[in-house]
């Protein structure tokens, strides 16, 4: 490989942090492609969105990112369960032809209005966020250094994957929502009703994607077009770790996190070979384990 | 017959146009038109009949594009052998993303499409003799014979290949390739039980529907004498494409050319008049309202209003 013993170990350890970014953005699709199996490629468009959001309420009220991510869910939770509505209503609950095709334009689409009205309200420019752990970084031994924003966010990303699982195996709504994905007409017969679950947990992937959104704006500035590069690498985890399997899904980040580091610094690849590498991976995977990892 | 007829008489009025607009412009806009007939017919092969959403467009269309240009720097070989190559290496791309993920449900196909896109250009970037980031200047060839301007003899060749794609698209509707695709796209299990042979037929369709969009793309850099990995391999082709027969309606062969030709053209104007994120807007939305009231594009609502079945 030609490639210095401590630049590589700086690689892994930068790629491990990533990795977990990685996961918590993936998160939201995890649940809304994983386990709803709704075409949701407007997931980075909506996370985009949610920097945006951020952004603006930051700079608004002067608070944290993160602070401000969390104060934002809410209001991206009630999105997130409008949009499965609207989708229920007009393509699942029609059912038949060419629903799928028809469900993949919307979200499409859907991401392009986003998009462009991102360009519209804010411009092209790349916007970013002022916080005191913004711009230091902690030195490590061997002259390491680790940008804290990346530490923060990675944090952040573990908080929010522990959280999501626990949520998903402990609770009954989370039960619920692994139970419709399973066997839906099961789950009618049981008297539950498996629109309102799937609904709640529509609005629970979108609320995680403006967390998403949060960390985004932490690690770099964020531009509108920013979502094209994430429809890879978020479509890459999920279905490298199996779809809906959260601990895939921590797995599956990493792993693109490590093979992304690498190829940044390895001397022949390089910065220009990095966007590709989500979609090799993504393909690599659907040709030779279309289950994933960790499929069911 | 009819259709023929209908063939013929199109060729002679771009003819026509050739010989008596003298306005270059129109021919700049009209080329860019007849290219999103190509293309939306092209998708349409897949994504239409077969139900297969194909975002991919950009990656066969720039494959299309860079072949031509690469054969013209090492032997500047005429323009249908460019073509001719470009329809070559697109479709051999189409079978090799088609073998690789047609097995698999309809969004994976898709996602796999993005995929082959980002990894064509970043292979485009990365390569130097094809200009790397940069691009590559190319010098027209002098404009031959019966044309005046190398643009026009553009121009009328994108409109004989969108007439003969149009006829291929029709073609395939009509024999047993399109019943074996629409019987796909109606339940894929019930055709696999039927003993259509579902995977080869995919093949078949992602294959010519990925040398169209060669094609398609073959003449550009001749058209900008330039081309450079950014803009060739946009995602708004992909846009146009497959809003073009969503618009139009994706059952008939006619659908994706009203589509095209619509949006192709407003969008000329709307980029020239006010600007080109509202154009990308305004594609998004007619994409989304057109899924959502009228399902079936334009043909639809018209056999909705005149009753025809």
């Amino acid at each position: 490989m030609g490639i210095p013993l401590d630049l590589l170990l700086e690689a892994v350890l930068f790629g491990i942090l990533l990795g977990g970014f990685y996961a918590a953005v993936s998160m939201g699709l995890s649940v809304s492609f994983g386990l709803l199996d709704v075409p949701n490629v407007a997931h980075p468009a909506i996370m985009v969105s949610g920097s945006y959001c951020t952004y603006f309420v930051v700079g608004r009220f002067g608070l944290d990112p993160i602070v401000a991510g969390v104060a934002l869910t809410p209001l991206f939770f009630l999105l997130g369960m409008a949009v499965y509505r609207f989708y229920y209503e007009v393509f699942e609950k029609r059912g038949g032809r060419e629903t799928g095709v028809r469900g993949i334009a919307f979200f499409f689409g859907l991401a392009l209005i986003i998009e462009v009205g991102l360009i519209l309200a804010f411009g092209v420019d790349q916007r970013m966020v002022e916080a005191p752990y913004i711009g230091k970084s902690l030195v490590l031994v061997n002259d390491i250094r680790i940008p804290m924003r990346t530490l923060v966010a990675f944090g952040a990303a573990i908080v929010l994957t522990v959280a999501l699982t626990l949520y998903m195996s402990k609770t009954f709504t989370g039960r619920a929502i692994k139970a419709v994905a399973q066997d839906e007409p099961a789950l009618r017969l049981m008297g539950a009703n498996p629109v309102r679950i799937k609904q709640w947990a529509f609005g629970i992937a979108t609320a995680t994607s403006v967390l998403a959104g949060a960390m985004l704006i932490i690690v770099g500035p964020v531009e509108p077009g920013m979502d094209r590069d994430y429809i890879g690498r978020t479509f890459a985890v999920v279905v490298l770790a199996g779809l809906g399997s959260m601990t895939g899904t921590v797995a599956a980040g990493l792993i693109l996190g490590i093979s992304e580091s690498i190829v940044l610094i390895h001397p022949s690849l390089g910065a220009s070979w990095a966007p590709a590498v989500s979609f090799i991976l993504l393909l690599v995977i659907l040709g030779v384990r279309p289950q994933g990892l960790f499929g069911r | 017959m009819r259709f023929w007829i209908g063939a013929a008489v199109v060729a002679a009025a771009l003819v026509a146009m050739a010989a008596l607009v003298s306005y270059e412009y129109f021919f700049f806009a009209g080329y860019t038109v007849l290219m999103f007939v190509v293309l939306a017919t092209a998708w349409n092969i897949l994504g239409g009949y077969a139900g297969y959403v194909n975002f991919g467009t950009p990656a066969f269309f720039g494959l299309g594009a860079y072949s031509a240009a690469v054969l013209y720097k090492a032997t500047a070989a005429p323009l249908i052998v460019q073509i001719a190559l470009a329809a070559l290496m697109a479709g051999m791309l189409g079978f090799g993303a088609g073998l690789l993920t047609l097995r698999l449900r309809g969004i994976f196909f898709a996602i796999a499409t993005i995929a082959v896109t980002v990894i064509m250009q970043t292979v485009f970037i990365n390569w130097r003799y094809a200009g790397g980031a940069t691009g590559l200047q190319l010098l027209r060839p002098p404009t031959i014979a019966p044309f005046d301007s190398y643009i026009k003899m553009l121009f009328i060749v994108m409109g004989v290949s969108a007439i003969a794609s149009v006829a291929i698209a029709r073609y395939i509707e009509r024999s047993w390739l399109g019943r074996g695709l629409r019987a796909i796209r109606d339940s894929e299990e019930a055709a696999e039980a039927s003993g259509v042979p579902t995977l080869r037929l995919k093949l078949i369709a992602c294959t010519i529907s990925g040398a169209l969009m060669g094609v398609a793309g073959a003449p550009m850099p001749m058209y900008l004498s330039f081309i450079e990995p950014a803009s060739t391999f946009n995602l708004n082709y992909a846009v146009g494409a497959l809003a073009s027969p969503m618009i139009g309606g994706t059952a008939h062969w006619l659908g994706p050319v009203i589509g095209a030709v619509l949006l192709s053209s407003l969008q000329q104007i709307i980029t020239v008049t006010i600007s080109s994120e509202i154009n990308v807007l305004l594609v998004g939305a007619l994409l989304v309202v057109f899924i959502v009231v009228a399902p079936d594009g334009i043909l639809g609502l018209a056999r909705r209003i005149f009753g025809k079945r």
